[in-house]
């Protein structure tokens, strides 16, 4: 086996951070090598480094790239060179074709310089039948889902004759079935003789597809394992990504429960655009004081728009059903009035829906309880810098200070910032959809002590999550929800990932377990 | 970091924060070079009458983009506003006060009725202005009856072309005017100096004593010098007093107020805002009456102006408003932008227009360069901001 990726001592400054500091990495021809480490470590510059998005002479090192000197002074070098990056972030444009994106910037030409579509839309095909999707390459890409969006970006790769693929997070949007289909890709990729570099946080799915695994920490090399070793397990990985034992994944906790204080009743939502839909059928759930409350569901089970008619009906229409808080009805026909009656709610999707990202930290944090900072009308600009300070040290946000720009932070840091932005709205009730997607063990292990901390002071905290190991390791009760229906509650002693699986799956039509055979 | 070093850094940094700034302060300083007139105490007075319109339309324009809008519609606006304007004062010979209020509430109801359809509807408010900028022009012709009307005269004259001098004497030099600025001075640096206390009170780091003296003597220095200007032209214009107080008004709100930050959160990100509590319909709605209203403002300051109203008034002014906004600083996708900003890009347009004029630029010259002159303010502009980025 030879070496066809070698990077050397590869340095990387901005203005006041070394984001790289001397990271070295040997990728083997053929293999599926992975790259560990927590948000901020330095994996993705590192791969921009290696894409050319960051071009020669602004870094330090070396990089070999097949036995010659690799100078990249764009990604049209590299990609010249057979170096393909697919980035967390898909980057298709929805109402082109299949076979129109496939060849974006890269298009077939006939005679007179004028596209080919014929030549086109055939080569389309034939790589669509390599990444195994059976999609018409006329199809307009929005249409898809974003599995087969993840499969088109792979077979654009493969137009460019890829020989190093890199994918950074590929799985981090996909469901289970999606993710099983894109890692069996990648072997296949494989046995083709397409060597590829995959970044994850999805430990469980490197131990599944990894030869060799790199691991690296504050802009540096730790170690590269070889995965095939027994030693080489996901506790090993998170050792050498965090720096110290994670004894455990979930911080303990001791569970106070006290009054209820906020139940749900025959809630019933329908789709806001198609008629006669019921988004949420029927629902009712209740959570109480000093306790989180799971909701697990599978994708499309209704969830977040569960959720989110719940937080002052800001998804669906014709909403019927009760909410009480503190055992009296309430009304919350709109987000000021939910977060006036102390309920809270973090979005799975932060970047759309949850920070103003063009925007400094101060005035994220401040945005959902700025009545506070405003008696009459009239920010208190001193005060609010304050309380943004204070969420900084307390949440452990990591920035030089709070007026850094919400765009630039990782991932779990944007994730800290929306905490800190409803927990000063002072909630009763905060219901978290997926807090922890897309961000590393570290900073996950601190969401779930900043949600400890939440119900320690008596607060009820309603957590979302399609990660059952999750939820079975922070929570005090789950509900499963599918298709729209609570189809079960489980204490979570009682609790195992199969049975809410088994839950989670109960269709429509099908009749509910009585209590008595959930349990 | 030595001390030349360090006074290199401050000089690279307040550079990077105010790069407008420069370009204005080059502006003026290449025309003051290419036609000594320029500075001359009447040419300033004369800039002040001129160009206050386009001022008061930035300054609701620079909302209107922040929040991720535009508004095509407000050079048919100002048209409206002064044809009823002139309608009620002129023709039925009503006194000044009726024509002004009946214009500011044409203007308002102007404004409800964009910011309905782009709030309550969900129009892009590209189209329901750009629909706004025909109908409120033929709404002019009807009001007008194709016909100019003119003269205002009287107290509505003396809107946009009055002074307040003479009050406290003063040998040519009107000390009224120079009290008042004076005034103005001292209270923006004691409104400095409490912001400055303020941020030490909560810990937070300030520049340092000399360099915010130096500042504030260096600011002071130059708004005494355009004071003294002014007095020894004609007296204190009654526009720049009505433009102060509008300025002070909405650099507040814009800052300062629940409803300035909420406009800033949604033009940032709408969905966010919604998610947070913001009412973004009603701000949507409110940002648009508030720019009906600055129109009629601009309307009333227009036709007094000209002395008059005519059915093509304020042809084009729209474009001086949002070139003005994007030289000073807002973003085209919204969430960015700053009354002061807008303020200083409007002034860039007001000194090229006169600068020009004044040198016997010839008229089919003058588009041209104010065209050039845009695009680079931009250039320089996102130049500075991209070498402040790469260097943090």
């Amino acid at each position: 086996m030879s070496t066809i990726l070698e990077m050397r001592s590869i340095v990387k400054e901005f203005p006041g951070v070394k984001a790289l500091d001397g990271v070295d990495l040997d990728v083997t021809r053929g293999e599926i090598h992975a790259i560990c480490g927590e948000n901020g470590a330095g994996k993705s510059t590192l791969m921009k480094v290696l894409s050319g998005v960051y071009p020669h002479g602004t870094y330090d090192g070396e990089i070999v790239f097949d036995g010659s000197a690799a100078e990249f002074g764009s990604i049209n070098d590299s990609e010249a060179r057979g170096v393909v990056i697919i980035h967390q972030e898909l980057a298709l444009v929805p109402y082109l074709s299949v076979a129109e994106n496939i060849f974006l910037g890269n298009e077939r030409r006939g005679r007179a310089g004028l596209i080919d579509w014929n030549q086109s839309n055939a080569e389309a095909a034939k790589l669509l039948a390599r990444v195994g999707l059976d999609e018409n390459p006329l199809t307009p890409v929005g249409t898809l889902g974003v599995g087969k969006q993840q499969l088109i970006e792979i077979a654009k790769a493969l137009s460019k004759e890829v020989r190093l693929l890199i994918l950074d997070e590929p799985t981090a949007a996909l469901n289970d079935t999606d993710s099983e289909h894109l890692l069996d890709l990648l072997r296949h990729l494989k046995g083709q003789g397409i060597t590829s570099i995959i970044i994850s946080h999805k430990l469980n799915e490197i131990a599944e597809i990894a030869d060799r695994t790199t691991i690296i920490r504050d802009g540096r090399t730790i170690e590269t394992i070889d995965m095939s070793e027994p030693t080489s397990t996901q506790d090993r990985i998170i050792r050498g990504m965090v720096g110290r034992d994670l004894e455990h994944r979930y911080p303990e906790r001791a569970s106070v429960v006290g009054d209820e204080v906020l139940r749900v009743e025959d809630w019933t939502v329908f789709h806001p655009t198609q008629p006669g839909r019921k988004v949420v059928d029927g629902a009712s759930f209740n959570v109480r004081a000093g306790e989180v409350v799971g909701i697990a569901g599978l994708m499309g089970a209704g969830r977040t728009e569960l959720a989110m008619s719940i937080f002052g009906r800001s998804y669906g229409r014709n909403i019927s059903g009760r909410l009480y808080k503190d055992g009296k009805e309430i009304q919350a026909r709109n987000v000021s009035e939910a977060i006036g009656h102390h309920i809270a709610y973090a979005t799975e999707d932060r970047k759309v829906y949850g920070l103003n990202l063009i925007d400094d930290i101060r005035h994220n944090v401040s945005s959902a309880g700025l009545g506070q900072l405003a008696p009459r009308g009239w920010v208190n600009g001193n005060e609010e810098l304050r309380v943004a300070e204070e969420y900084r040290s307390s949440l452990n946000i990591k920035t030089p200070n709070v007026l850094a720009s919400v765009g630039k932070l990782s991932g779990g840091n944007q994730q800290k910032v929306v905490l800190s932005k409803w927990l000063y709205t002072d909630p009763d009730v905060l219901i978290v959809d997926e807090p922890t997607r897309g961000i590393d063990v570290g900073a996950k292990y601190e969401i779930y002590t900043i949600i400890n901390k939440m119900v320690a002071a008596g607060k009820a905290v309603v957590v979302i999550s399609s990660e059952l190991p999750e939820l079975l390791g922070i929570c005090d009760r789950v509900y499963t929800l599918a298709f729209g229906r609570i189809t079960g509650e489980v204490p979570v002693a009682e609790a195992t990932q199969e049975g809410l699986m088994e839950l989670m799956t109960i269709e429509r039509d099908q009749p509910l377990p009585t209590k008595e055979n959930a349990s | 970091m030595n001390a030349i070093a360090s006074i290199r850094d401050v000089i690279t940094r307040n550079m990077r924060q105010s790069g407008i700034l420069v370009a204005f302060v080059v502006i003026v300083a290449i025309f003051a070079l290419l036609n000594p007139m320029f500075l001359s105490p009447t040419n300033l007075t004369n800039i002040v009458l001129q160009y206050t319109y386009i001022l008061i339309l930035a300054i609701g324009m620079v909302m209107v983009i922040v929040a991720g809008q535009i508004d095509l519609s407000v050079g048919s606006v100002v048209a409206l506003t002064g044809a009823v304007s002139a309608v009620v004062v002129i023709k039925m010979g009503m006194p000044w006060w009726m024509g002004v209020l009946a214009a500011l509430v044409v203007g308002l109801l102007v404004g409800a009725w964009q910011g309905f359809w782009v709030a309550y509807v969900g129009i892009p408010g590209f189209i329901v202005t750009l629909a706004g900028m025909l109908l409120f022009r033929g709404l002019t012709y009807v009001v007008l009856d194709n016909v100019s009307l003119s003269p205002f005269g009287g107290t509505y004259y003396g809107i946009a072309n009055g002074f307040v001098n003479g009050l406290l004497g003063g040998y040519g030099v009107d000390t009224f005017t120079l009290v008042i600025f004076a005034i103005a001075v001292v209270g923006f640096g004691v409104s400095q100096w409490r912001t400055r206390q303020g941020k030490i009170a909560y810990q937070q780091t300030v520049e340092s004593l000399p360099l915010f003296v130096v500042k504030l003597v260096v600011l002071a220095a130059v708004v005494m010098w355009f004071a003294y200007q002014l007095a020894s032209s004609r007296g204190l214009p009654v526009v720049l007093i009505i433009l102060a107080a509008l300025t002070i008004v909405y650099a507040l709100v814009t800052q300062k107020s629940v409803f300035g930050r909420h406009v800033y959160a949604i033009g940032g990100n709408q969905h966010a805002a919604e998610l947070s509590g913001v009412k973004v319909k009603k701000i949507n709605f409110w940002v648009f009456v508030n720019m009906g209203l600055l129109a009629s403002v601009a309307g009333i300051v227009y036709s007094s102006r000209v002395n008059g109203a005519q059915p093509a008034a304020g042809n084009m002014f729209e474009l001086d408003a949002i070139a003005a906004c994007f030289i000073g600083g807002a973003s085209t996708s919204g969430g960015v932008g700053r009354v002061g900003g807008a303020l200083i890009g409007g002034l860039i347009m007001a000194v090229m227009s006169n600068g020009m004029q004044l040198m016997g630029v010839p008229t089919s010259v003058q588009p041209i360069v104010k065209g050039l002159v845009l695009l680079l303010a931009v250039a320089f502009d996102i130049y500075n901001r991209r070498r402040a980025a790469a260097l943090r």
